[in-house]
């Protein structure tokens, strides 16, 4: 025996420690692996051995090798084997291993049910909070239900160190078992009131989570928590408090006028900026929550802006970023408030660090009007010039046009503008947001129907110049651009000046180097453009007799037949297939010029692509119905019964259409539509408005702006380079420069104030910006939803895929006023009914119903609103929240029978306490600290003494109207 | 509620995880050398704040290492950063101005403080004094038994 133990010893002196495991790594930098590998054979050689010390030894490596990534799971008996050693020292071990290692759905877990059971109701108080700590990481269902009953019995320990362990650990247990929180609230909620401070602060923070997410169960506590707040001084508590206070007020506005005070008050005195932020960030949603009809109301808010600009003014980069988040918050509803602070904020946009330049951005999406939205948007492209990161870059971009695109483009008042800006941005390098520009050009173009003839000449010479865009190979996305260019030339091609020159550039050699979807776009616009041609020239049974005409139409079908084979010849199926049909419908006109019947075939070509398509709203698609006897869910073809059943086949699956790509199919769906008929007058109007523009444009090429190179290579030498003062240097003629909108408003305006001074110099341009005025309603957006399915309408169960089944706060969300019924208990159980539960449950709850009894008593001595409501006339309504007298008005409050008398009592009481709290805040903390727990038990004691719950109301109340005095006195 | 707190040093290593917050073994990697690449590639001048999918990450570096947690989406921020820096003070004064080998030798020990402090992701002992109370208090039990179990080898108990 006694050798067996000497030889017992001398093996472990050779076993590794952990020290000498983790220096063994540090060592073996180079072959990691292979040294774990080893370790890993040796711990498991020690596991094998009875010695629990070794056992316990060889847990402790395997938690750290769990640290480093290795998978440890396999050792899991072995950890539950050093959990249920009887000392300290490997239950530590243990209880780590187990907490760090396991997870809710661990198959061992049922197995620990008893010894955790156990160690919770040990002696030693450190044991049990091994337990605790341990549980809170790895507590699964079943383990929640089975122990919900030791836990909570730990709540009424007489050690602090437990009862705010087990408060903490009830939180876990009603996330797994919501079965227990009506039974275990009363209790919790007495922990409100613990005389430990760090009970209480435990039990804030369960309650506080609790509420953030089913705040309206918790409304009734609002009183306990208004008196915890006026009282404490524990910053750590107030914080969740106010928090909590903040998930509350969006239910109860009356709540809200109550808070603005003391919060007030807070914010004026507290130097702990975590607190100042939080009490912020509650004002805040209180001013969110009050609509109107508070008198102080401007001043609280300008007080937090005022407030969050010094956090923003501060060098201190968290504070700075946090106070832009909060200014954002402020923005939703009181934008005023927060524009007077722009210039703050656009100094935010040259900050150092990225994180606030994108908190800065997203306020500036608040804080356009249409004066300004031309101006900001100039300082964003600035920016982007600027900009090192591609990654901030994209996000500018893509914040220029969040910014102008919102509410249907409500802020930008002249689309010319517009437009430029999106072609400025084309230009931007190695962004990932073409396809957002290309859906901005085609949007625009679509719902704004007087910007047409302005858009098509923009595009036209895009198209044009289509080398620049995707000239370099980082471009890429950018191409997305043509795309939307090919489309809006296109489709509104009687807007063309030279639908020609776009035809020739759309059959370009190069065009087949960009991606499918985009040439499958262009052989479709080819097509359009082609029959507008034939169409436009020689109309009808005239066209066999002009001979000129006849040419030119030959001609151009003669080029469109002889480029169009490139596009055949696509590897893409979808261009392949379509640029047959047209190579043969192009042949077909050919056959038929050369017999000279090509009357009326243009009409006809034209009438392919005839029809308006409507927008289609946007969750259209989901309106639609199922046909009866329609199994969506059904296999068409059995699955092939593979084992490997990735994911994979069906994601790498071809789409043949190219529909991945929302922008293809949003643009398919308006194919074939037949512009709208602008009117002559229309017409006529922006062809002088273009005109105008374009002599105004110092870039602008007269006649026609297009370079008639038919190499289709444009030579930049060629370019006139004028004004080169402008800040962005324009490469293609013609193309509009944003600036120059800029500069025209900018003139408008000054030339409204100076009036008729210049008149007749500047009639022209006067015209012009007269024009500009007028053409600003002329820019009508089509802001029409979108075509829905037949009795669809827009509203009808669009949130009831938002709600998540599996979120544990659905099942929390009880009524935690109502008094317990009978069954309502927690499980108890002893180790061997263990799997006889669901019999032996009934009879334990009668057996327990005395103490349930008990239980139900002693929350009636709580001054909870119940007791109020069983006095008062309200309880014929016993599911309605009690608390509502809390909320009620003063006036309201004294037409209430029988409880000024209970008032004036608690006046008395009330004002020695006020006192002594008011000394408080002058002594040191350390001091305050004790004076706060006195005050609390005063507190207790005055509750105890004087009382029946009515009074709890009028005692609330005395506290605000003291704190008046307060004020009052002090200001 | 917190969801998670990690330490890792400079060179992107892992010192100590603690989830509190079930996720997949699987998962938990990704997270973590997401959010450690992320973290080590920003600035030291920029703020310590990042939003990261549904969740806020608040990080601080001491020295060679970086303590970082997440949080949700209405949690406070600068509150998440008193707590990290109240566990730093408290690693602090039980090791002695602790150094980043003191975490890699004792993990054990950052671990068990770190039980004191929070608690399912909750600031469970908000008085340092508290907290060093109880750990201090469940060493001796331990250094008991080593004396029990030596004595008890050696055949004197």
């Amino acid at each position: 025996m006694a050798l067996r133990k000497v030889k017992g010893n001398l093996e472990r002196m050779f076993d590794k420690n952990l020290t000498d495991l983790v220096r063994g790594i540090r060592n073996n930098k180079d072959n990691e692996t292979k040294f774990i590998a080893q370790c890993i054979e040796e711990i498991k050689l020690e596991l094998r051995q009875e010695n629990i010390s070794v056992k316990a030894n060889a847990v402790a490596k395997l938690t750290y090798l769990q640290m480093m990534g290795y998978d440890v799971s396999w050792a899991c008996f072995n950890v539950i084997e050093v959990m249920s050693s009887t000392k300290f020292t490997y239950k530590r071990i243990g209880y780590l291993a187990a907490s760090q290692t396991f997870h809710p759905d661990t198959e061992v877990l049922m197995l620990t049910t008893n010894m955790v059971r156990k160690d919770l109701n040990s002696q030693s108080q450190y044991e049990a909070g091994l337990a605790l700590s341990g549980l809170s990481c790895f507590i699964s269902p079943d383990l929640a239900r089975d122990l919900a009953n030791d836990i909570m019995t730990l709540l009424s320990s007489t050690r602090p160190y437990l009862r705010k362990k087990a408060v903490l650990m009830m939180y876990k247990v009603f996330l797994r078992f919501p079965e227990a929180l009506r039974p275990a609230f009363p209790r919790l909620k007495e922990k409100l009131e613990d005389p430990d401070s760090g009970v209480q602060s435990a039990a804030v923070n369960v309650v506080c989570e609790l509420a953030r997410k089913n705040p309206k169960n918790y409304l009734s506590l609002a009183p306990v928590f208004f008196k915890l707040m006026t009282t404490s001084t524990n910053n750590w508590m107030l914080i969740k408090i106010i928090k909590l206070f903040g998930a509350l007020t969006p239910l109860e506005p009356r709540l809200g006028k109550k808070l603005i005070e003391p919060l007030t008050n807070l914010i004026h005195s507290t130097s702990a900026m975590s607190l100042l932020y939080e009490c912020i960030n509650t004002v805040i949603a209180v001013l969110i929550s009050i609509s109107s009809g508070m008198p102080n109301h401007s001043t609280s808010i300008q007080l937090c802006v005022q407030k969050l600009r010094i956090l923003i003014e501060d060098s201190d980069q968290n504070l700075k970023y946090l106070g832009l988040l909060a200014m954002s918050k402020i923005l939703k509803t009181h934008p005023k408030s927060v524009q007077s602070h722009k210039d703050l904020i656009l100094q935010c946009l040259d900050d150092k660090d990225e994180s606030i330049r994108l908190r800065a951005l997203d306020l500036l999406y608040g804080m356009v009007s249409k004066k300004n939205l031309m101006e900001i948007v100039k300082k964003l492209m600035i920016h982007m010039d600027k900009a090192e990161g591609t990654s901030y870059r994209d996000e500018l971009l893509s914040k220029i046009i969040e910014i102008c695109s919102q509410n249907n483009y409500q802020h930008i008042t002249n689309f010319e503008w517009y437009v430029s800006v999106l072609v400025e941005l084309t230009r931007m390098e190695g962004t990932k947001h073409g396809p957002l520009v290309a859906n901005q050009l085609l949007d625009v173009a679509i719902r704004v129907a007087a910007i047409r003839a302005f858009v098509v000449a923009q595009m036209a010479l895009l198209l044009d110049n289509s080398h620049f865009i995707t000239g370099f190979s980082q471009r890429a996305s950018m191409c997305e651009v043509l795309f939307a260019a090919a489309w809006i030339c296109g489709e509104f091609s009687e807007f063309l000046t030279d639908p020609k020159a776009t035809l020739e550039a759309l059959l370009r050699a190069r065009v087949s180097t960009l991606p499918g979807h985009i040439q499958a776009v262009y052989v479709q616009n080819i097509m359009k453009l082609y029959g507008r041609i034939l169409t436009s020239s020689g109309s009808d049974a005239s066209m066999d007799e002009d001979m000129v005409a006849k040419a030119a139409v030959e001609e151009v079908s003669e080029m469109v037949a002889a480029r169009l084979p490139s596009f055949v010849e696509s590897s893409e199926l979808e261009v392949q297939e379509r640029a047959s049909c047209a190579l043969q419908l192009v042949k077909f006109v050919q056959k038929q010029l050369t017999k000279g019947q090509a009357a009326g075939l243009g009409a006809e070509i034209v009438s392919l692509f005839d029809g308006e398509l409507n927008p289609v709203a946007p969750k259209a698609q989901k309106k639609v119905q199922v046909p009866e006897g329609l199994d969506l869910d059904e296999w068409i073809n059995e699955p092939p019964p593979s084992e490997s059943s990735d994911s994979e086949p069906e994601v790498q699956r071809p789409s043949l259409f190219a529909t991945g790509n929302a922008e293809n199919a949003y643009v398919e769906s308006y194919q074939s539509s037949k512009p709208a008929e602008l009117t002559q007058e229309e017409v006529q109007r922006n062809r002088e408005a273009r005109q105008q523009e374009q002599a105004c444009n110092p870039n602008y090429l007269k006649g026609g702006g297009k370079l008639e190179s038919k190499s289709g290579m444009f030579d930049v030498a060629e370019v006139p380079v004028a004004q080169l003062d402008l800040p962005v240097a324009l490469k293609i003629p013609g193309l509009a420069s944003s600036d120059h909108y800029l500069q025209k408003q900018k003139q408008t305006s000054s030339k409204k104030k100076v009036s008729t001074k210049k008149k007749k110099k500047s009639k022209k341009h006067k015209e012009s910006s007269d024009e500009e005025e007028l053409a600003a309603p002329l820019h009508v957006v089509n802001t029409d939803v979108g075509e829905m399915p037949e009795g669809a309408t827009l509203s009808d169960g669009m949130d009831d895929d938002n709600n998540d089944l599996n979120d544990p706060h659905r099942a929390l969300d009880v009524n935690l006023d109502e008094p317990l019924r009978a069954e309502e208990t927690l499980p108890v159980r002893s180790h061997r009914e263990a799997v006889k539960f669901e019999v032996t449950g009934e009879k334990k709850a009668k057996k327990k119903s005395s103490k349930k009894e008990e239980k139900v008593k002693k929350s009636k001595k709580q001054p909870i609103m119940m007791d109020l409501l069983q006095n008062g006339e309200h309880t014929n309504a016993p599911t309605e929240e009690p608390s509502n007298d809390f909320w009620l008005d003063h006036a309201e409050y004294e037409a209430m029978p029988d409880t000024s008398q209970s008032k004036l009592q608690v006046e008395e009481n009330e004002k020695p306490k006020k006192k002594s709290s008011s000394k408080t805040k002058e002594k040191s903390k350390e001091k305050k600290k004790k004076k706060e727990k006195k005050v609390i038990n005063e507190d207790s004691l005055v509750s105890s003494l004087a009382v029946e719950a009515p009074t709890f109301v009028p005692d609330l109340k005395q506290t605000m109207s003291n704190k008046d005095k307060n004020v009052l006195i002090v200001s | 509620m917190m969801q998670f707190m990690l330490l890792f040093s400079r060179q992107g290593k892992l010192r100590l995880q603690k989830w509190y917050q079930a996720y997949p073994d699987k998962t938990k990697k990704k997270i973590t050398r997401e959010l450690i690449a992320t973290i080590l590639a920003r600035k030291p001048k920029m703020c310590s704040f990042l939003e990261w999918k549904d969740l806020k990450v608040v990080y601080k570096r001491y020295a060679s290492l970086y303590f970082c947690c997440a949080i949700e989406q209405d949690d406070n921020e600068l509150l998440t950063l008193e707590v990290i820096h109240r566990y730093v003070e408290l690693l602090d004064k039980y090791f002695g101005s602790v150094c980043e080998l003191d975490i890699i030798f004792n993990f054990e020990k950052a671990y068990f403080m770190c039980d004191e402090l929070l608690l399912g992701g909750e600031i469970q002992e908000t008085s340092k004094k508290n907290v060093l109370k109880a750990i201090a208090a469940q060493d001796l039990l331990q250094e008991d038994e080593a004396v029990e179990g030596a004595l008890r080898e050696i055949g004197l108990l």
